[in-house]
C-alpha cells in the first residue's frame, strides 16, 4: 500500500513482439480480455496490446485516496495522461472523453459502476418493434446463451426482475439486499403502482471466483480497493495463465494491411517501435479508439480508412443520457454507506416507440455530498466544519435514469488532422449530438421521478433534464454491426465485411444502444466473437 | 467521542499506508535516535494541528494521530511532503508567534493556520506553501478523521466513504 502520490512506478518489461502469433488483440478492457482468455485457453498464441499501463494492484487504496481528495480529478485516479489521450470536441454538446474512459490493463472497468443488465428483446429490433433506428442482425435468442456465460465470467449478483427478458437460470450470486432508502422509495412507488426490483451488479455479494465479497468501501466508481467489483484484469490474468502475452504502454498507431487482410499492428512503446504480426486481429479498443485506429490505417488501397467501404466507420456515435431528480426529506435517508445501486425499475422500458425511447429508473444510495469529501473542500475546520457537515448530510434523496439515444450519422468520431498526440497521430475528434426523441424521453423520465419524489414528500432541489443532460460514458455505435456491407462495418460475428482476418469486439458494434448499461452485452458479444475467431483460425 | 486506535487503523485501511509497519510513533524523542526525534517532532506538530482542526467533541487525538502517522510516514514522496509542510508551518510559527506550533495556544494555532493561507488554499502537493500545508496537514488530518468510523459517526454515517465497514449499515434505518 502507498499514499496517493506514491503510485506509478514503471517496471522494466519486454515489449517486443511475439513470433508465431495467432491472434493480436488490441485493447485490454473487458472485450479484449475475454477474447484473449478464451482464445488462449483454446490453445492459440495470443498477444494483447494496450496503450495504457499495467496498474499495480497494491496501489488500489492509494487510488481510492485520489478519488476522495479534491486535488485529483477523475482521470488522475487512473493516471490519465492528457498528452497520450489528447482529443478535440466539435459537436453541439461537449463530450468529456477523458472522464469517460481509463486506458490501461483492465480498461474502463477499472472505474465503472458495475451494472450489468441484458438488453431487452425489442432493443435488438428497434426498427421493427419501435419504428426507429435499425434492427440488429442478431436477436436476443442468438445472444441469450452468451449473456448467461458472460454473467458467469464476470460474476453477477442479482435477483428477480419482472420486466427483464427470459433467462434460463438465476444469476451466479444472490442480489444485494435493498437499502434503507429503497424502503422509503418503496412506500411511494407502491402508492403509484411502480414496481421496484433488484439491480444486477458485477460485484460480489459473496466470495466468487477467488475474489472477496463487497466490504463497503463506498468508492466503487472510480475504484474498488477490495476487488469485489469485477474488472477486466480478472480475464487478463486468466489469459496470461493460459499463455497469452500482454504488453502494456503499447500504442497501436496503424494496422498494416494488404487488400484483404491485416498483416501487422504497428505500435510504439517507451522502449521503441515494433510490429506485431498475426494470423488474426481483434480490435477491442472501445467506441472511440477503435474507429480512430481504422481511420489512421488509411492507405492507397483504402483511402477512407480500413474496413470502411461503407463509409460508416466513426459514424453514429452514441451514448446513453442521464436524467435525474433529487431533493430533501424531513427525515434521515442514510445515504453514502455504499457506492452502488440496489434497486431500480424497468417498468416503463418496453413502452418505447418512435416518439419516446426506452429508459430505466434508478434509486440512489449516495445522494448528496460525501461527508469526507466535503470536509476537504471548505475553508472551515473544527466545530464549524462539523456543524457544516451535519447540515449537509442526512436527508438527501435522489433518482437517476438512463435513456436511449439514437443520433444520426453526424454524431461521430473522426480525426482532427490539426492536432496530433504524443506519437504524431491525429487525435480523435468527437462530434456528439443528441436526438430529439432522447430529449423527450428525458422529460418523461423526469416526470415520473417528480411523481415519486412528490409522493415521498420530498422538497425537490435539483433536476437534470433535457437542457443539461450529460453522457453516461458508454461509447457505442461507431463501427456498427449489420448484414449489409454498404451500411455497416462488421457482420453478425463481429468480423469486418472488408477484411477476412479482422474482428471488432466492442460496444462500437452496437447498431442501437437500448437504455441498459452496455458491458454485459459487450462481454456476451466478445464471447461470441471469440468463437468466430477460433473457428476461423482452425479453418472451419 | 473517543477516537480509538481502531479508528486510526481504519483510516489507514481507507488510505494508502506507507511501507512502515502500522504501529504507534513514540511521543518522546528519545526512542529511535535522530530519526525517532524527527518523527516525534512531526507527530507533535500534527497532533497540535489536529487539536484545532478536529471538533471539540473528539478525544484521543494523540494516540489516533500517532498511530495514523506511523502508517503514513516512510521514505516515499508522501512522507517527504508531510515533513516539508510541517517544516513550513513550524517556520511560520517561530517567525510570527515566537514558538513552535505545539507551544501555542489553541487560538494562536488556529490563527497561524489561517494566516498561512491554508484555509482558503486549494490543496496541491506541489504547490505554494499554503497549498502544501492544506494538502499535507489540514486535509491529511481531516481525511484521517472523517474516513474513520468515529469521524463518520460524528456526522451521522458510521460507514463513511473510504472505510470498509461492511454491508449491514446501508440497510439499517436511523433508529436501528
Amino acid at each position: 500500500m502507498s499514499p496517493a502520490e506514491n503510485v506509478g512506478s514503471e517496471a522494466s518489461t519486454d515489449r517486443t513482439p511475439v513470433t508465431d502469433c495467432d491472434v493480436c488483440v488490441i485493447g485490454a478492457g473487458p472485450a479484449g480480455a475475454l477474447v484473449a482468455s478464451r482464445l488462449a485457453e483454446a490453445g492459440h498464441e495470443v498477444v494483447v496490446l494496450d496503450a495504457g499501463p499495467r496498474f499495480d494492484p497494491s496501489d488500489r487504496l492509494a487510488r481510492q485516496e485520489r478519488a476522495i481528495r479534491p486535488f485529483y480529478d477523475r482521470p488522475a485516479v487512473w493516471d490519465g495522461d492528457p498528452e497520450r489521450d489528447a482529443h478535440s470536441n466539435d459537436g453541439e454538446r461537449f463530450y468529456p472523453l477523458n472522464h469517460a474512459r481509463v486506458k490501461g490493463i483492465g480498461g474502463s472497468t477499472l472505474h465503472w459502476q458495475g451494472m450489468v443488465m441484458r438488453l431487452h428483446e425489442a432493443d435488438f429490433n428497434s426498427q421493427s418493434e419501435r419504428g426507429i433506428g435499425v434492427d440488429w442482425p442478431i436477436n436476443y435468442e442468438d445472444l441469450r446463451p452468451y449473456y448467461a456465460a458472460a454473467e458467469r465470467e464476470l460474476g453477477v449478483a442479482g435477483g428477480d426482475n419482472p420486466f427483464a427478458p427470459p433467462r434460463e437460470t438465476p444469476r451466479p450470486m444472490p442480489e444485494f439486499q435493498p437499502s434503507y432508502s429503497d424502503s422509503l422509495f418503496a412506500e411511494a412507488c407502491d402508492e403509484l403502482g411502480i414496481a421496484m426490483h433488484s439491480v444486477p451488479n458485477a460485484r460480489n455479494s459473496e466470495s466468487y471466483d477467488g475474489r472477496s465479497g463487497c466490504v463497503g468501501y463506498g468508492t466503487c466508481q472510480p475504484v474498488c480497493p477490495s476487488g469485489a467489483k469485477y474488472d477486466a484484469t480478472v480475464h487478463i490474468e486468466r489469459a496470461e495463465e493460459a499463455g497469452a502475452t500482454v504488453i502494456d504502454r503499447a500504442v497501436v498507431g496503424r494496422l498494416a494491411h494488404d487488400a484483404e487482410s491485416i498483416t501487422a499492428a504497428e505500435y510504439a512503446t517507451p522502449d521503441g517501435e515494433y510490429r506485431q504480426e498475426a494470423e488474426g486481429f481483434v480490435i477491442a479498443a472501445g467506441g472511440v479508439e477503435t474507429p480512430r485506429l481504422l481511420l489512421l490505417s488509411e492507405s492507397e488501397q483504402y483511402p477512407d480508412g480500413l474496413a470502411n467501404s461503407s463509409g460508416t466507420v466513426g459514424k453514429f456515435f452514441m451514448d446513453h443520457l442521464f436524467a435525474g431528480t433529487g431533493g430533501l426529506l424531513d427525515e434521515p435517508t442514510r445515504q453514502g454507506h455504499i457506492g452502488f445501486l440496489t434497486s431500480e425499475s424497468h417498468q416503463f422500458y418496453d413502452e418505447a416507440d418512435a416518439e419516446v425511447g426506452p429508459f430505466k429508473l434508478e434509486f440512489f444510495n449516495y445522494a448528496g455530498p460525501s461527508p469526507v469529501e466535503s470536509a476537504l473542500t471548505g475553508d472551515d475546520w473544527g466545530d464549524d466544519l462539523l456543524e457544516r457537515l451535519r447540515g449537509e448530510y442526512g436527508t438527501h434523496i435522489g433518482m437517476g435514469a438512463l435513456v436511449e439515444s439514437i443520433p444520426g450519422e453526424d454524431s461521430s468520431i473522426g480525426l482532427d488532422r490539426d492536432e496530433t498526440d504524443a506519437h504524431g497521430n491525429p487525435v480523435p475528434e468527437v462530434h456528439w449530438t443528441v436526438d430529439d426523441r432522447a430529449l423527450r424521453t428525458i422529460e418523461r423520465a423526469n416526470e415520473i421521478q417528480e411523481r415519486i419524489l412528490n409522493e415521498l414528500g420530498a422538497e425537490i432541489t435539483w433536476q437534470v433534464g433535457p437542457e443539461d443532460t450529460g453522457p453516461a460514458y458508454h461509447h457505442m455505435g461507431t463501427t456498427r454491426m449489420g448484414e449489409d456491407p454498404t451500411e455497416s462495418v462488421v457482420d453478425a460475428d463481429c468480423r469486418t465485411h472488408d477484411l477476412d482476418n479482422c474482428w471488432i469486439a466492442s460496444s462500437s458494434v452496437f447498431p442501437t444502444g437500448g437504455a441498459m448499461n452496455p458491458t454485459l452485452t459487450i462481454a456476451a458479444l466478445a464471447l461470441r466473437c471469440a468463437e468466430s475467431v477460433d473457428a476461423a483460425l482452425r479453418g472451419e | 467521542m473517543e477516537l480509538s486506535r481502531r479508528d486510526a487503523v481504519a483510516a489507514l485501511g481507507a488510505l494508502g499506508a506507507g511501507t512502515a509497519t502500522a504501529g504507534c510513533l513514540q511521543g518522546s524523542p528519545d526512542g529511535d535516535g535522530d530519526d525517532g526525534g524527527e518523527e516525534a517532532a512531526v507527530r507533535e506538530t500534527l497532533v497540535a494541528a489536529a487539536e484545532v482542526l478536529y471538533p471539540s467533541a473528539v478525544d484521543g487525538i494523540d494516540e489516533f494521530v500517532g498511530t495514523f502517522l506511523a502508517g503514513r510516514l516512510d521514505d516515499g514522496p508522501h512522507a517527504a511532503g508531510v515533513r516539508d509542510a510541517v517544516d513550513a508551518l513550524e517556520t511560520r510559527a517561530e517567525a510570527w508567534y515566537d514558538g513552535n506550533v505545539a507551544a501555542l495556544s489553541a487560538e494562536d494555532r488556529d490563527s497561524l493556520l489561517r494566516e498561512t493561507g491554508a484555509g482558503a488554499a486549494d490543496p496541491d502537493p506541489d504547490g505554494t506553501p499554503a497549498e502544501r500545508i492544506r494538502y499535507y496537514i489540514v486535509n491529511e488530518l481531516l481525511l484521517a478523521l472523517y474516513s474513520s468510523p468515529t469521524g463518520g459517526e460524528l456526522v451521522g454515517i458510521e460507514n463513511p466513504q473510504g472505510h470498509a465497514g461492511g454491508l449491514d449499515s446501508y440497510q439499517r434505518g436511523p433508529t436501528a
